[in-house]
């Protein structure tokens, strides 16, 4: 949304409140990052300890039981990576098309 | 019927508080206010108060608590001093844009260094820009009834912004005084039970106090500095009420003889009588002089001060700070009263003293001395002072 289309000051809900609770994942962070984890699967032990360390909650889980990053969500910070077990998480550079 | 009682003004404010029937009170012991929060601690301990008395570590986690409790709906009042409120300062600013009404009443007292337990307003005014309403009491009498009127203010719903009651720490707080305190039943019929407009509950979840990303926090303090300005009315129609209702009228700006004079003195507090006594002093000489009192600081009471300076009878503004803005105007009172007038026509010259700083008394002579400056500054067309910029302290010795 434009910054224009944005509520104006008498649109804001009063004193700021968030009156629908969850709707922070209206909120998509994912275009923070320079980086993004790659998961290679082929080396994928399916533990979790992905899912468990994002900060974000950005990895979602397969009917296969593996584990994928959300780009919506993830910053980018590489914890991901940095804790894989397997080490089959890679940073790559993201590219915006 | 109000019984006039003889009685500590702190203890009289601690009543205000019980017959507005607080929900929560939070608060953490400090000179010159522990008697307010010591008497609501006994009134909840003798179960003469059905309060929530919240014992915290310190100031900043009081108003935490204060925040909190009225988030989730609750009427709450506390109350602290100086170095205390300092402590409080970053919550201070949440009480407000989180739009909760804590009536807090604040024994003025001075700000450390050197470490002073007496009375100036350098605590208040490093509070000036926190959004809160704030209101000055000059007598035990005021500093009871303005306490029983922030509940109204601040809980109204067009307003829902906290309320700041000063009345000077010691000069006032420790004064036993003659004060009509009202029967139970009028305060309850006056401040009717609080109604909160956005509570947090756990059965329908909001969010209370979320991240404001550049997109939406220039449009979030639009919203706080409107809602602060339009709480002027409201304060207006209580004060109004209160008139109606118990026959003592308060006023936006007070004047004391300021009628016909030439030359007034402008003051918040409990100086504000004393400097009467001179008035009425240099009146008997045939001077004209009297006094204007600035009892609303927040909202800014811009056109009251206006009608009362402008094109009228008033030549010259003595403004007395109780407190110094280092190295700038050099008084918070002065500059703001000099930048309220900068656009006017026809308006009074404005000069500037400090005086009374750390709880040095201001004697008689002293407050003549005032007026003196304000007369020469009228005579000569000019500040008086070495240079305009430098504070003129009344009562330092050189
Ligand atoms: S890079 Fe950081 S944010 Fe992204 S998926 Fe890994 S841990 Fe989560
Ligand atoms: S931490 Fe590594 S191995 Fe474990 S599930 Fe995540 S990607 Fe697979």
């Amino acid at each position: 949304m434009k910054l224009k289309e944005r509520p104006t000051w008498k649109e804001l809900p009063f004193a700021c409140c968030i009156p629908e609770p969850g709707n922070s994942v209206y909120y998509k962070t994912g275009d923070w990052k320079t980086l993004k984890p790659v998961v290679d699967k082929t080396k994928c032990i399916k533990c979790g300890t992905c899912w468990i360390f994002c900060p974000e909650y950005a990895y979602e889980e397969d009917e296969y039981g593996y584990y994928e990053s959300n780009y919506e969500y993830c910053k980018g910070c590489g914890i991901c990576y940095r804790e894989c077990p397997a080490q089959c998480i890679t940073m790559e550079e993201e590219v915006v098309e | 019927m109000a019984k006039r009682t003889g009685i500590e003004v702190s203890i009289a404010i601690a009543e205000a508080a019980r017959q507005a029937n607080v929900d929560v009170v939070s608060a953490y012991p400090i000179t010159p206010q522990t008697h307010i929060v010591e008497h609501l601690a006994q009134l909840v301990a003798d179960g003469d108060l059905d309060a929530e008395y919240i014992t915290v570590e310190s100031e900043h986690t009081a108003m935490s608590a204060c925040v909190g409790a009225s988030a989730a709906g609750a009427r709450v009042f506390t109350s602290t001093s100086s170095q205390g409120l300092a402590l409080m300062n970053e919550i201070v600013y949440l009480a407000s844009s989180l739009r909760t009404p804590v009536i807090m009443a604040l024994a003025n007292r001075a700000l450390s260094g050197p470490i002073s337990i007496w009375n100036d307003h350098s605590d208040v005014m490093n509070e000036r820009d926190t959004g809160w309403i704030c209101i000055f009491a000059n007598n035990g009498q005021e500093a009871y009834d303005l306490t029983l009127m922030a509940f109204r203010i601040g809980e109204d719903r067009r307003v829902m912004l906290p309320v700041m009651v000063n009345f000077d720490g010691f000069i006032l707080t420790h004064v036993i005084e003659p004060i009509h305190i009202f029967e139970d039943q009028e305060i309850a019929d006056f401040i009717p039970p609080y109604e909160p407009l956005c509570v947090l509950d756990t059965d329908n979840p909001i969010t209370v106090g979320p991240v404001g990303v550049p997109d939406v926090y220039t449009e979030a303090k639009k919203q706080q500095e409107m809602a602060i300005r339009e709480s002027r009315p409201v304060i207006e129609e209580v004060f109004e009420e209160f008139a109606r209702r118990y026959g003592r009228r308060y006023r936006p700006v007070e004047t004391y003889r300021a009628d016909d004079a030439e030359i007034v003195l402008l003051a918040q507090g409990s100086v504000i009588e004393a400097a009467e006594v001179a008035v009425d002093h240099l009146r008997d000489q045939g001077k004209k002089v009297g006094t204007v009192e600035l009892r609303l600081w927040r909202p800014f009471p811009f056109d009251d001060l206006r009608e009362v300076l402008c094109s009228t009878s008033i030549k010259q503004v003595v403004v007395l700070d109780r407190c110094i803005s280092f190295g700038g105007p050099p008084g918070p009172v002065l500059s703001e009263v000099r930048s309220a007038l900068y656009l006017e026509k026809d308006k009074p010259m404005v000069v500037g003293v400090v005086a009374g700083l750390g709880g040095r008394d201001i004697s008689l002579e002293e407050y003549v001395e005032m007026f003196e400056i304000g007369e020469e500054c009228l005579r000569t067309g000019k500040d008086p002072g070495e240079e305009p910029e430098l504070v003129k302290i009344v009562g330092l010795r050189e």
